[in-house]
């Protein structure tokens, strides 16, 4: 297991030192998110409406940017040779990967994501939930994602396929995250159920996304 | 009677690598076929031919990046079963060497990733005169310098099987030299090398295989 920390920590220092991937997909959020008022109009109540879903899509979209250099530098300097001839079992590389991909950038994101909540008026009760479902959701972004990134490792200029192939997989915690802020916001609805179902979701994917993954490694290895 | 129940340091009997009836394809085209040979420890066997020959092909089948058409490969018992990559070394064309990180940081996360101890890294970085280096990040390093790094990585951990690929590209003649020594310590510790290369490595000892065309290729 000692393997399995050592490449977390390792891709952790690299996210901060190469700076690029959490600073770009902060960034991006930013710009998405705070043009939505530029573009819909002052309208307090239809952006206090729209926030949650609004809030959801761009921490996705934020999230990809950085999901196809997860194993694409590691395939160009052939460190991916290496860590196949490790003691680590690809999927668990895969995962290792995904969760330094995790902490590197969903959880700047679900950071910020308050913080641009004020921007479209979301309402103060939701707060806390949208931090919540956030980190509770975003894990699956990484983790269905690395089978995305592992998919295209060898197409050049993959970051688009990259959107093509995951972002159908994000549609359940997609759905769930926002009926989970929508409970509280607009009531009825039952916040209880859709974070036990956005967790089952992440859990899935905790399991699903690494061994997709290292199938997808052992194909483009050679 | 006392005698059997001794191990007897055999050759023979040490874990050697054997490659039997080996097929291997890539994009369609039978790159490998019906290729035999064995390797005892404590032997190293140079791999030359043309380009094209499946030199490349063969140490990445071995290492368990491409899987075979058909065939067996083994290294010692039948019975071992941890698998055939966790035993090898594998220096490819590419060095494994991440630019951002320094030396002694690219050195580290292998010796801990491959389950190597930390004491190892100050000596295997001197063998390879890198130790006057260790603080500057790697992609400063020039391609030999790199390439020195990489196969410092073969004394970090040790692992019976060593797989190279072109391991003196971009080496001067003193780096050569040492990477010579290396390996012909290796060989006489009981170890296997399997290199792919073009020039002489000036190995004390060796046999050579030499690649050909698939049957049916031109």
């Amino acid at each position: 297991m000692s393997g399995f920390w050592t490449l977390v920590m390792r891709d952790l220092l690299l996210a901060a030192r190469e700076g690029g991937a959490t600073g770009t997909a902060l960034g991006f959020y930013l710009i998405v998110i705070a043009l939505m008022p530029l573009g819909l109009g002052p309208d307090m109540q239809l952006l206090s409406r729209i926030a949650p879903g609004v809030l959801w899509i761009g921490l996705l979209l934020a999230a990809l940017l950085s999901l196809g250099r997860m194993f694409d530098t590691d395939q160009d300097d052939g460190v991916l040779e290496i860590l196949a001839t490790g003691p680590l079992p690809l999927e668990l590389v895969a995962a290792a990967k995904a969760l330094a991909h995790w902490i590197s950038t969903c959880v700047p994101l679900a950071i910020l994501a308050p913080v641009l909540g004020l921007l479209l008026n979301l309402e103060l009760t939701a707060y806390p939930i949208l931090v919540g479902t956030v980190l509770a959701g975003s894990p699956a972004i990484s983790f269905l994602g690395s089978i995305g990134a592992a998919l295209t490792l060898r197409s050049r200029r993959g970051g688009l396929l990259i959107a093509l192939l995951v972002l159908p997989l994000y549609i359940p915690t997609l759905i769930f995250g926002i009926s989970a802020i929508s409970a509280v916001v607009t009531p009825p609805g039952s916040l209880e159920a859709s974070l036990l179902l956005l967790s089952a979701i992440t859990i899935a994917s905790l399991v699903i996304g690494p061994i997709a993954a290292a199938a997808a490694l052992r194909a483009q290895l050679g | 009677m006392a005698d059997e129940d001794r191990i007897v340091p055999d050759p023979a009997l040490r874990p050697g690598l054997a490659v039997e009836q080996l097929a291997v394809e890539r994009g369609g085209r039978r790159v490998i076929a019906d290729l035999s040979f064995t390797v005892a420890a404590g032997e190293a066997l140079l791999l030359t031919g043309p380009n094209g020959a499946g030199k490349t092909t063969l140490l990445k089948t071995i290492a368990g990046f491409l899987s075979p058409v058909s065939g067996r490969i083994s290294l010692g018992r039948a019975a071992d079963d941890q698998p055939l990559a966790e035993q090898a070394h594998y220096i490819g064309h590419l060095n494994g060497v991440r630019a951002t990180l320094t030396v002694a940081e690219n050195a580290r996360f292998w010796a801990q990733y491959l389950g190597g101890r930390e004491e190892r890294i100050p000596p295997a970085l001197e063998r390879f005169g890198l130790a006057s280096l260790t603080g500057i990040p790697a992609g400063y390093l020039s391609a030999g310098q790199k390439r020195r790094l990489a196969l410092a990585r073969l004394l970090l951990v040790p692992r019976p099987l060593w797989l190279l690929d072109e391991p003196s590209s971009s080496l001067d003649a003193r780096s050569t030299a040492v990477l010579a020594g290396v390996l012909d310590e290796h060989i006489a510790g009981g170890g296997i090398v399997l290199a792919a290369t073009h020039l002489a490595l000036g190995l004390a000892r060796s046999r050579e295989l030499r690649l050909g065309f698939a049957a049916g290729q031109a």
